[in-house]
């Protein structure tokens, strides 16, 4: 299976080149990959159903204990299933929807990366493989929402999701340290047995919060649910697939996993569900507010990754009962719904639904399809959608903390979202027909097979949801709950939730009847929704922006003086402090100096402030010059002839060098006011009287075994050599000593280059004047 | 010596750091012609100071009698001569070619690569 993984990528990689020999139907041909491997896991469902795990174990960077372990349980096989069989679909979706767009191979690369992306994420048992999946399906929805790159408001969307997103992944790469950490294993099949020690880790709590900022960015949980309606600035294939059925998903997934890790304390519990409640009703309410169908349609789904969250949160039994049939019920409505809005796109040229009407008079199939997937959004029977709503209501009436606040902000969302339902497939339908910017025709047979299925799935498992027992409980098991006899039914008798599910009945209806004046109303409320998380999003990269500015103009400002000093102010910052309060210099080294080595030391010293001090450019090179024959002489003194003879060859050169270039170079002039000498001059003090501690401290200290004795040892015997300096340069440290070279090469061809280049150009460049000097 | 060449050292940076912090360009390569100098003498220094004991090996022996200085700094020391003079005749030549086109002396006007 991880080899299938490995391969899709390749196979993404060549999609351009299947492209060329398939042309418009290549996306048909690629859909074969998602086929053929969803057709291996149904193969694995004997397993699967007995509750068992498959692990498929692959080493990877042993060293670092990484694997590319595949966990394959009922959570991560429902998943993978949902992946491949909603990632077959859209493509063949795509191969009509981009039908003959010149960007189609580009698309198909991504989307396919995409896909292979996703199945590794919900196969992955190492945290570190997960994790990199994680980012990679950051990366392919970055580029698939800015897929329409020539357009300002995608690239801003695109962006706006890989912030949330990848911002949100590096809280989550430290929350998967500390939850390795604190479960000494980065595989999550060891993790969720260790649920105990975990729970009662003394990094439990900022392990948690990290973990869930991961996990509700990824899955546009209040208040990072922004970025997902933005993101409908992607083609629909992809919102359908990575935006309803997929991505977004990958938080919840996440959390569903750790569940039996991390779950069942009281912040995992109100932290869940309330913020998915809380999600839930933002959503619905944020829904209805617009006119857009795939905005629409995107708020609905933050509402349902709300409700998933909340039953996570939930986490009784019964919650994870619901968790697995919602999930499964959003997955096949929201994507039979994503692709219907893309027919009405495509077929009409506008997304606003206020805009069509009567359109079942010349897309009467698409308009069935529309019906059924909206009625299992808004959870009427005998859909699965009503199973999976009816069981979510179920459970938050059994809440036992903040149950009013649970329950309230449930029924809120539930009648919402039957409007939007209605308002969705009942809107464009019904009614006179209008005109649109395109004469609409009936969908193409592609576009349309694979809303057709997912509504008949939700129509199917509705009547007959007792077929999906085995799957849910083989689902819940992963989750940690063993041993829980399930029975899906569409009748529940009357009830509490039946009798909530009437009233939100006629509340949603009612919505939908006065949608309009309502819109009208909610317009009110604009300057208050301005102020959401989304404006605080703003602020924070305008802020950023802004920081970056600053800096840039405070650090980077273009005087090399200024780096300079600030670089030695660090320096002396770091050093000086070791120095005094670490390692005082041992100011007690005896002077043991005859008065010629004085009298050398002295000359030295007078050179080089003489060259500071003179006025005149031929002084300073004098001063410079005796300064560097004193150094000679300090090598003659000290017993190193090589050096010796070597500083006298390049002071010599050096003096010749300068007298030839002197006189075209400009004066020397005073350019800094006092104030800045008088800094300058406490920079350089201060860094010279931190060199002398320096060499105090090291001639005061102890002496380590030298590397020299070696040296000396094998000079003769091992080098052949009478010069230790000389066998050292060219035989022990040779390649030193042939970098050298070339850098001195270099060199010689630079100046070269530079002197030519004067010559080549001498007519147009000025030539200084020679000047004569005067100091 | 070795404290006395201490205080030099740490004078022969200091000039060397001031020069560096000028504006003008000349005055610059003077600095880093002093830098060049005192880091040298720096690595040198620290190794210890040995006075009659150049590090060779006489004739028809293995190894140098009695003590030698250590060769590993000078042999570092060496390559460090060599390129700091490398260095320095390409500031050098650098410096006059920026004049020539620049006609600046400031530093604090070389600023963008736009001449």
């Amino acid at each position: 299976m991880q080899l299938a993984v490995l391969g899709g990528f390749v196979v993404a990689g060549m999609a351009p080149l299947l492209h060329r020999w398939f042309g418009a139907r290549t996306p048909l041909v690629l859909s074969l990959l998602p086929a053929s491997m969803m057709i291996w896991l149904l193969g694995l469902w004997p397993v699967i159903a007995s509750g068992e795990a498959v692990l498929l174990e692959w080493a990877w960077v042993p060293g670092l204990d990484i694997t590319l372990t595949f966990l394959i349980d009922g959570l991560s096989w429902l998943f993978a299933l949902l992946i491949l069989g909603i990632g077959a679909l859209v493509l063949v979706y795509t191969g009509d929807y981009l039908h003959g767009h010149q960007d189609l191979p580009r698309f198909l690369v991504v989307l396919i990366a995409f896909m292979m992306s996703m199945l590794g994420l919900v196969l992955s048992d190492n945290l570190v493989t997960l994790f990199v999946f994680w980012e990679l399906t950051s990366i392919t929805s970055f580029l698939l929402i800015g897929f329409h790159h020539g357009d300002l408001s995608a690239r801003k969307a695109a962006q706006q999701g890989l912030y949330v997103t990848a911002g949100g992944g590096l809280a989550l790469l430290a929350g998967f340290v500390m939850l390795a950490q604190a479960g000494g294993s980065w595989s999550l099949a060891e993790l969720t047995m260790r649920g105990d020690a975990l729970r009662s880790h003394a990094l439990y709590l900022p392990m948690l919060f990290c973990l869930l900022v991961g996990a509700f960015t990824k899955s546009a949980q209040f208040p990072f649910h922004f970025w997902l309606p933005s993101a409908m600035a992607a083609p629909t294939p992809v919102s359908a697939y990575l935006h309803s059925a997929t991505m977004v998903k990958a938080g919840v997934f996440l959390l569903a996993r750790l569940h039996p890790a991390l779950g069942g304390t009281d912040a995992w519990t109100l932290s869940l569900s309330l913020v998915g409640a809380f999600t839930m009703a933002t959503g619905a309410f944020l829904a209805i507010q617009h006119t857009n169908i795939k905005k629409l349609l995107a708020y609905s789904t933050v509402m349902a990754l709300g409700t998933l969250t909340m039953l996570l949160g939930l986490g009784t039994p019964e919650a994870l009962v619901a968790f697995v049939a919602f999930l499964l019920a959003h997955s096949l409505y929201k994507g039979a719904l994503f692709m219907v809005a893309g027919i009405l796109d495509h077929e009409t040229g506008t997304k606003d639904v206020t805009h069509m009407g009567g359109l079942r008079h010349v897309m009467p199939r698409t308009a069935v399809v529309a019906a059924v997937a909206a009625l299992s959004l808004a959870g009427m029977p005998p859909l699965l959608g009503f199973v999976g709503k009816e069981l979510m209501l179920e459970s938050a009436l059994a809440a036992t903390q903040y149950r009013v606040v649970i329950v309230g902000l449930t029924s809120v969302a539930a009648f919402l979202t039957l409007a939007v339902a209605a308002i969705v497939a009942f809107r464009p339908f019904y009614g006179a027909l209008r005109r649109t910017p395109r004469t609409p025709h009936e969908a193409p047979p592609g576009m349309l097979a694979g809303p057709a299925l997912l509504a008949g799935l939700s129509l199917l498992f509705g009547l007959a949801p007792g077929w999906l027992d085995g799957l849910v409980v083989a689902t819940i098991a992963g989750l940690g709950a063993t041993d829980h006899d399930v029975h899906l039914a569409l009748w529940h008798g009357i009830n509490l939730p039946l009798v909530l599910s009437l009233v939100s009945l006629a509340l949603g209806l009612m919505v939908w009847r006065r949608w309009d004046r309502l819109r009208a109303h909610l317009a009110r409320l604009r300057p208050f929704m301005a102020r959401g998380p989304e404006a605080g999003y703003e602020a924070l990269m305008a802020g950023m922006v802004a920081a970056a500015e600053w800096q840039t103009r405070m650090l980077q400002n273009g005087h090399i003086r200024n780096y300079l000093i600030v670089t030695l102010l660090t320096l002396l910052g770091l050093v000086g402090h070791a120095l005094l309060f670490r390692h005082a210099p041992n100011l007690n080294v005896p002077v043991a100096a005859y008065p010629h080595e004085a009298v050398v030391a002295g000359l030295m010293v007078a050179g080089a402030v003489a060259a500071c001090v003179m006025r005149s450019r031929l002084a300073a090179v004098a001063a410079v010059g005796i300064m560097g024959f004193s150094v000679a002489l300090v090598f003659v003194l000290f017993s190193a002839p090589d050096l010796a003879i070597t500083q006298l060859l390049v002071e010599t050169l050096t003096v010749i060098l300068l007298v030839l270039v002197l006189f075209r170079l400009p004066r020397f002039a005073t350019l800094s006011t006092p104030t800045e000498r008088a800094r300058d001059l406490v920079v350089a003090g201060l860094s010279g009287i931190m060199i002398t501690l320096l060499m105090f401290s090291v001639l005061g200290g102890e002496r380590l075994p030298r590397i020299s004795d070696f040296l000396v040892a094998n000079s003769q015997p091992q080098g052949h050599g009478h010069n230790i300096v000389n066998v050292i340069l060219v035989d022990f440290r040779a390649l030193d000593t042939l970098g050298e070279m070339f850098v001195l090469a270099l060199a010689a061809i630079g100046v070269l280059a530079m002197l030519r280049f004067h010559a080549e150009s001498g007519g147009t460049a000025p030539t200084p004047p020679r000047e004569s000097e005067n100091g | 010596m070795e404290p006395l060449l201490a205080i030099a050292i740490g004078i022969l940076f200091a000039a060397a750091i001031y020069m560096m912090l000028r504006r003008s360009i000349v005055k610059l390569v003077i600095g880093l012609m002093l830098l060049s100098n005192a880091a040298n003498l720096l690595i040198f220094v620290s190794a210890g100071l040995t006075r009659g004991g150049p590090p060779l090996v006489p004739q028809g022996l293995t190894a140098p009698q009695g003590t030698v200085a250590d060769p590993l700094p000078q042999a570092l020391v060496l390559t460090a001569i060599v390129i700091a003079f490398g260095v320095l005749s390409f500031a050098v030549v650098l410096v006059r070619r920026a004049w020539e086109i620049v006609r600046a002396d400031d530093l604090d006007r070389m600023r963008d690569t736009d001449t």
